[in-house]
Order: C-alpha cells, then sequence, then structure tokens
C-alpha cells in the first residue's frame, strides 16, 4: 500500500463546450502526503477535485484514486473519501449538531459509538459551545470547522479539500492548517486548493496549475531552489517610474511593488549591476541587491502572470 | 437502499420544513383559502330568480307548496304554465333560470317517499342558480316528516350542464386541485433547492443512492398531503355540509394514492429544472393543463376527444372520478379500480424517470 499512489491521473482533461478546464494533467500523490493545488481562479482545480472525487467524468484520461479505477468505481470510492466542496455545502437551516448526526447516518456509522464520535469531533473542532447554533449563522472560520468534522466524520484516507480558507481571517486559517496537519499526521492523504502562497509553501508537494494545465510539481523547497531565474531587490526615490521603465526592460519576467522598493524577477542572464547601470542611464538612479526566492517567484515564473490575487471565486462552483 | 439513510433524510427535511415558516403556513393556509375562495363565491343567497311554474296535479297541496316556495323569495314566479314544452322555450330564450315541475302523481309521489315529488329544473351553466337550487332542495315539504324516504323529496334536474357545481361538487375537486398545487410545487424545487445551495454536490460525494435521495424528499410531504386532505373535509363538512357517501378509508387510500402521484411529478420537474425558478414555472406548466382539462372546470364528458385523451395522462382527471364517486356517489374503489391504477402506474413511471435521470454527477 506504501508504494501504491493514493491517486493517480494520466492525461486528465476535462472540456466544457469551448473550454478546456483541464488539459492533459499527470498527477501522482503518495500516501501521508498534504498535496497542494495552487492557481489563479478559473485554472482547473475546482474541476480536477470533482473528478478525482467521480462527481465529472473526463473528457479524456484515466484516473485510479484510493485503487477504484474512475468513474466506473466511484460509489465504492465514496466510502473511503472526504470531499469538501469549496463553497458551504451543509444545510443552513440545520444546527450544527443535526448537520453532523445527519453525515453519520448518510455514511452508514454504527448507532453504537456514535455520541462518542460526534463528541470526539465536535471538541476537537471547537463546536461543543455552538452545537444547537443554526449553520447559516456561523461565521466564516466555524462553518470551516463544521465542513471539516462532516467531512472527516467517517475517517475518510483521503481528504479532498477545495480552497477550504478562502472565506477565513488570517487566525482561523492557521487554526485550520493545524487541523489539517493533524489528520496528515494520523495518517490521512490530503489534496488542497489554495491560491496563497503562505499555504502552499506548507504543503509537502505542490502542483502549480494555470489555465488547466501543470505548470510545475515538485516540493515547495525544490521549486524555489530550482527557480529559473534570479529575484533581485531594487531600492529608488521613484518606484513607479522605475516599475514602468523595467517592465519593458528584456529579462525581466515580473515587478512588483513592495512598500516603497521593488521587487524583480528577472532570468538568469540579468545580474544586479547590470539593472542598476540601466536604471541610472534611464535617469532612475537605483541599489539593486540579490533577494531569496519565494513561492510567489515560482508561480510568477511557471505560469509568467502575476500571483492570484486572493477573493471569493467567480466561476460556477 | 437503507432504511437509517432514508430515514435521516425524512428527518431531516422535516426539520427543514419545520423551521421554514412561510411554507409551513402555506400548508395551511392555501387549503383554507381556496376553500373559502370556491366555496363562498359559489354559496352566494340570491333572491328573485325568474320561474315558471308547471303545476300538473293542481291541488290544494300542490299550491300550498308553490305559494310556499314563492314566499321563501328565492323564486320569482313569473309564469305557469302548462306544458314542459314551454318551459323548454322559457329556459332556452333565457327568459327563466328555473322551473318548478308538479308531476300528476304528485301526491302519490309525496305519500310513498320512494321518488322526488317536486322536480326544479335549473339552468346549470349558471353556478348561482346552482347554487340557489341547491337552497330549494332543501325546502320541507308538506306531510314528510318522520318519514323514512331513500329519495329527497325535492329533485334538482339540471338542465344543459349534466354536472352539478355546487360546493358540494366543487370540494371533492377542490381536494385535488390543492394537493395538485402545493404538493408538485414544494417537490419541484426541493432537489433544485439542494443543488442551488450546493448540498447535492456534497451528497453525491456521500454513498447515499439515488432512491434514498428521492424518496427521502417525497416522504415528508405525503404526511403533509394527507393533512390537507383532512382540513378540506373538515372544513369543507363545517362550513358547506359537504358530505362523504362512501367509505372514508377508501377516501383516504384515494388521495394517498394521488398525493404519490402527485409528488412523483414534483420531483420528477425538479430533475429538469435547473433552478428554482424554473421547477416554479414547469409546476405551473403542468397545473394548468390539469385543472382546465380534468373535469374540475369543465365536464369531461363535453370536451372534444383529443382534450379527452389528453386527460386521461393527467393524475388529477383520475382522482376527480374517485374523489367524486367515494364522496358523492358512495362508489367504492372495486368500481373505481382503473383510476386507481392508472395513478399507480403514473407514480411508478415519474418515480423511474427521477431516479434514472438522478445520477450521482455534476455533469
Ligand atoms: N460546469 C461548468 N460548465 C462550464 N464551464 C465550467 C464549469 N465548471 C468550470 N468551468 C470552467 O472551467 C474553468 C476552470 O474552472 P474551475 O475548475 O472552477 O477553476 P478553479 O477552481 O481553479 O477556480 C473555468 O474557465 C470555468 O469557467
Ligand atoms: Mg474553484
Amino acid at each position: 500500500m506504501t508504494s501504491e499512489p493514493v491517486i493517480r491521473t494520466r492525461g486528465l482533461s476535462k472540456r466544457f463546450g469551448d473550454t478546456l478546464a483541464v488539459d492533459d494533467l499527470s498527477l501522482t500523490v503518495t500516501r501521508g502526503e498534504v498535496y497542494g493545488f495552487l492557481g489563479p481562479n478559473g485554472s482547473g482545480k475546482s474541476t480536477t477535485l470533482r473528478m478525482l472525487c467521480g462527481l465529472l467524468t473526463p473528457s479524456a484520461g484515466n484516473i485510479t484514486v484510493l485503487g477504484c479505477e474512475l468513474p466506473r468505481e466511484a460509489e465504492r470510492l465514496k466510502r473511503r473519501l472526504g470531499y469538501m466542496t469549496q463553497s458551504f455545502s451543509l444545510y443552513r437551516d440545520l444546527t450544527v449538531l443535526e448537520n453532523l448526526r445527519f453525515l453519520a447516518a448518510i455514511h452508514d456509522l454504527p448507532a453504537r459509538g456514535l455520541g462518542r464520535r460526534l463528541h470526539d469531533l465536535m471538541s476537537r473542532y471547537r463546536l461543543d459551545a455552538l452545537r444547537d447554533r443554526l449553520a447559516g449563522t456561523l461565521s466564516g472560520g466555524q462553518k470551516q470547522r463544521l465542513a471539516l468534522a462532516a467531512t472527516v466524520m467517517h475517517t475518510p484516507d483521503l481528504l479532498l479539500l477545495d480552497e477550504p480558507t478562502s472565506a477565513v481571517d488570517p487566525q482561523s486559517r492557521r487554526d485550520f492548517w493545524e487541523a489539517l496537519f493533524e489528520l496528515a499526521d494520523a495518517g490521512t492523504t490530503l489534496l488542497v486548493s489554495t491560491h496563497y502562497m503562505d499555504e502552499a509553501e506548507r504543503c509537502t508537494r505542490l502542483a502549480i496549475l494555470d489555465q488547466g494545465r501543470l505548470a510545475a510539481d515538485d516540493s515547495p523547497r525544490a521549486l524555489m531552489d530550482a527557480l529559473p531565474g534570479r529575484a533581485l531587490r531594487v531600492e529608488t526615490g521613484r518606484p513607479r517610474r522605475a516599475h514602468q521603465y523595467l517592465a519593458t526592460h528584456p529579462g525581466v519576467i515580473a515587478v512588483a511593488q513592495i512598500g516603497l522598493g521593488l521587487r524583480v524577477l528577472a532570468t538568469d542572464r540579468v545580474t544586479p549591476d547590470e539593472l542598476a547601470a540601466a536604471l541610472t542611464a534611464a535617469g532612475l538612479a537605483a541599489r539593486v541587491s540579490a533577494d531569496h526566492a519565494t513561492l510567489e517567484d515560482v508561480f510568477v515564473a511557471a505560469t509568467r502572470r502575476s500571483p492570484p490575487e486572493p477573493g471569493p471565486d467567480p466561476t460556477p462552483s | 437502499m437503507k432504511t437509517h439513510r432514508l430515514l435521516a433524510i425524512v428527518v431531516k427535511e422535516l426539520r427543514q420544513l419545520r423551521r421554514d415558516r412561510l411554507t409551513f403556513a402555506m400548508i395551511i393556509g392555501i387549503p383554507v383559502m381556496q376553500l373559502m375562495l370556491f366555496g363562498y363565491a359559489i354559496n352566494l343567497d340570491v333572491r328573485g330568480l325568474d320561474a315558471a311554474v308547471l303545476d300538473q296535479a293542481d291541488t290544494a297541496r300542490s299550491r300550498e307548496v308553490i305559494d310556499g316556495l314563492g314566499a321563501s323569495q328565492v323564486l320569482d314566479l313569473r309564469y305557469h304554465v302548462t306544458t314542459p314544452r314551454a318551459i323548454d322555450a322559457l329556459l332556452r330564450e333565457g327568459r327563466i333560470s328555473v322551473a318548478v315541475v308538479l308531476p300528476r302523481d304528485f301526491e302519490t309521489r309525496l305519500e310513498r317517499g320512494d321518488r322526488a315529488a317536486l322536480q326544479l329544473v335549473v339552468d346549470g351553466s349558471d353556478q348561482v342558480v346552482q347554487a340557489a337550487a341547491r337552497q330549494l332542495a332543501r325546502f320541507p315539504l308538506p306531510d314528510t316528516a318522520g318519514w323514512t324516504r331513500r329519495v329527497a323529496p325535492i329533485e334538482v334536474v339540471n338542465f344543459y350542464n349534466p354536472e352539478r357545481r355546487a360546493p358540494v361538487n366543487t370540494v371533492p375537486g377542490l381536494i385535488g386541485v390543492i394537493l395538485t398545487m402545493t404538493l408538485v410545487l414544494f417537490t419541484a424545487i426541493a432537489l433544485v433547492r439542494e443543488r442551488e445551495n450546493g448540498n447535492l454536490e456534497m451528497l453525491i460525494a456521500t454513498p447515499v443512492s439515488p432512491w434514498e435521495l428521492t424518496l427521502g424528499k417525497v416522504l415528508p410531504f405525503v404526511a403533509i398531503g394527507l393533512v390537507q386532505v383532512s382540513v378540506v373535509l373538515l372544513l369543507g363538512k363545517g362550513l358547506f355540509a359537504v358530505p362523504v357517501r362512501g367509505s372514508l378509508g377508501e377516501l383516504y387510500l384515494a388521495a394517498l394514492v394521488f398525493i404519490l402521484a402527485s409528488l412523483a411529478l414534483g420531483i420528477f420537474l425538479s430533475t429538469l429544472a435547473r433552478s428554482q425558478f424554473q421547477a416554479m414555472q414547469l409546476a405551473f406548466f403542468t397545473f394548468l393543463p390539469q385543472i382546465m382539462l380534468s373535469g374540475f372546470m369543465f365536464p369531461y364528458a363535453g370536451m372534444p376527444r383529443p382534450a379527452q385523451w389528453l386527460a386521461e395522462l393527467l393524475p388529477l382527471t383520475h382522482f376527480l372520478r374517485l374523489v367524486r364517486g367515494i364522496m358523492l356517489r358512495d362508489a367504492g374503489l372495486a368500481d373505481l379500480w382503473p383510476s386507481l391504477a392508472a395513478l399507480g402506474v403514473f407514480t411508478g413511471l415519474m418515480l423511474g424517470l427521477t431516479v434514472s435521470r438522478l445520477r450521482k454527477r455534476l455533469d
């Protein structure tokens, strides 16, 4: 079982009319991993996750999840899989406890030991005080904790989480990730989609999706080490002018203003001295120094685009 | 199919329903409102209807009865005629809407009590006249007190419109209309609402089966439908003295089968619609032909052939036959089984279609 990958896709594609939402995706997720799916809105994260739990039929390619061939063996898979949807999908007009009881019954949990299980889940996810509140009246973070409790109700071997923290404040995000690592420690394999860099950095392995294609796939550390090009820091008195100039400079991949300085991602051929000289020649006195590569640089280099903006997903979910 | 999963869905539906105040109010509110509306609109107290009298008996007692009817002020006895033909002419010309006919053997009939002694011929195309005739039919005839009769002393004969359209006839039909209106609508939006709220995506990623989901959504409304039937029956009896001549048990059985048919239709519509709004439109789309063609609005017998064929496909048509038969004619299910069978087939078909359409996929 250890050598057998939990998820394995080959040439996975999904077409909606004219849109190719997922394009020739080949992934391997091994047991115990916290596997991140990083990509801007519309890059095909949700579509991929839905195919991985058998809710959508692929247009091409094949999928094996936990030894089940999809979509053929989807029903068998559903007993061992937990899927947390992007938007809150429990019943807003039921209480916390009612929702959990409902999910327990749907997952065939035996009546004996059920009280214990519900109690454990509610205390682990700090829902005790909220047990009689209607789910619709919970805050974003509370809703996510409830959704997670409901998703792990039947102790699945694999958890698919679709942007679980997109409507949650920073403290709740950290708490939520602690809960995810707790699950991973207990042996659950997790596949989490996100568009937060800090979250992506915590994953054991990361796939960067861009317009349905796999742009990069490795551990965050390896991705940063292998960054093609270099990160530079530019300090200048006129950052806006310098930004405009650098955007057109050959060899510069991306520019972003950070405070009063600029952060530049350039090809390996561009050295700090060269860039300083070029800026001075353009009448923009500047100090240029090398900077650490970040995951954001990896993302920008891989997609040749600015990093995704955190925010609600406009695509149909 | 697992019963504990089915039960979980039923309990969940009931909880949600209990918290949805408006829907809950509608479940009882709609039947009461409709009953008042239809019942009282028809049950107008009318006075001074133009009438003709044909007194073929011409005895002291027959004249007494005619004077009594005149004094009730419901009828304005303008014409005294001597032949049935004259009545036909007056009715056809619209000069009268009611004719009182006392046959030659009026006295004997009155004594024997085996046939109606007095006939009211009414213009059945007018609902107001219908209602008035019903009032008159309760007019006491002399020397009838204490007699055990198998037949009412006064018989109302409908001219033009063989289907009587008094509340007595409307209320049974109304049961069907109310059930159709509320139940088809409620279940039509049931699955769509889960889809719109995102619940369906969560549900189909679990081991729940399409049958469990479909039946779990339908079953709570069976109880609600039966409550509605009881409300209409009780109010119909209390306010309009609508009788249940046949077996109450058979009436409820017929209602149960019709409720299932309506719910099955609704849940099927729910698999077609993409939004709650579409679901509502679809529900109304099936609602209109049922009202128009089922025999609720117009008598089935008077409809053109193609309309009758279409009517045979509608559950309300079959339910009206059942409910009118049981409530008004004291018919039993033994006589009415084809209608019951038709409803059963319809239900099975709709549920089968629903489950086949309800694949556990999003595409
Ligand atoms: N049901 C659908 N019908 C048509 N297009 C869809 C559907 N679901 C997703 N798409 C399209 O597929 C692309 C990928 O969407 P999605 O997987 O939701 O991306 P993400 O989750 O990364 O934001 C988008 O262009 C989106 O508009
Ligand atoms: Mg998404």
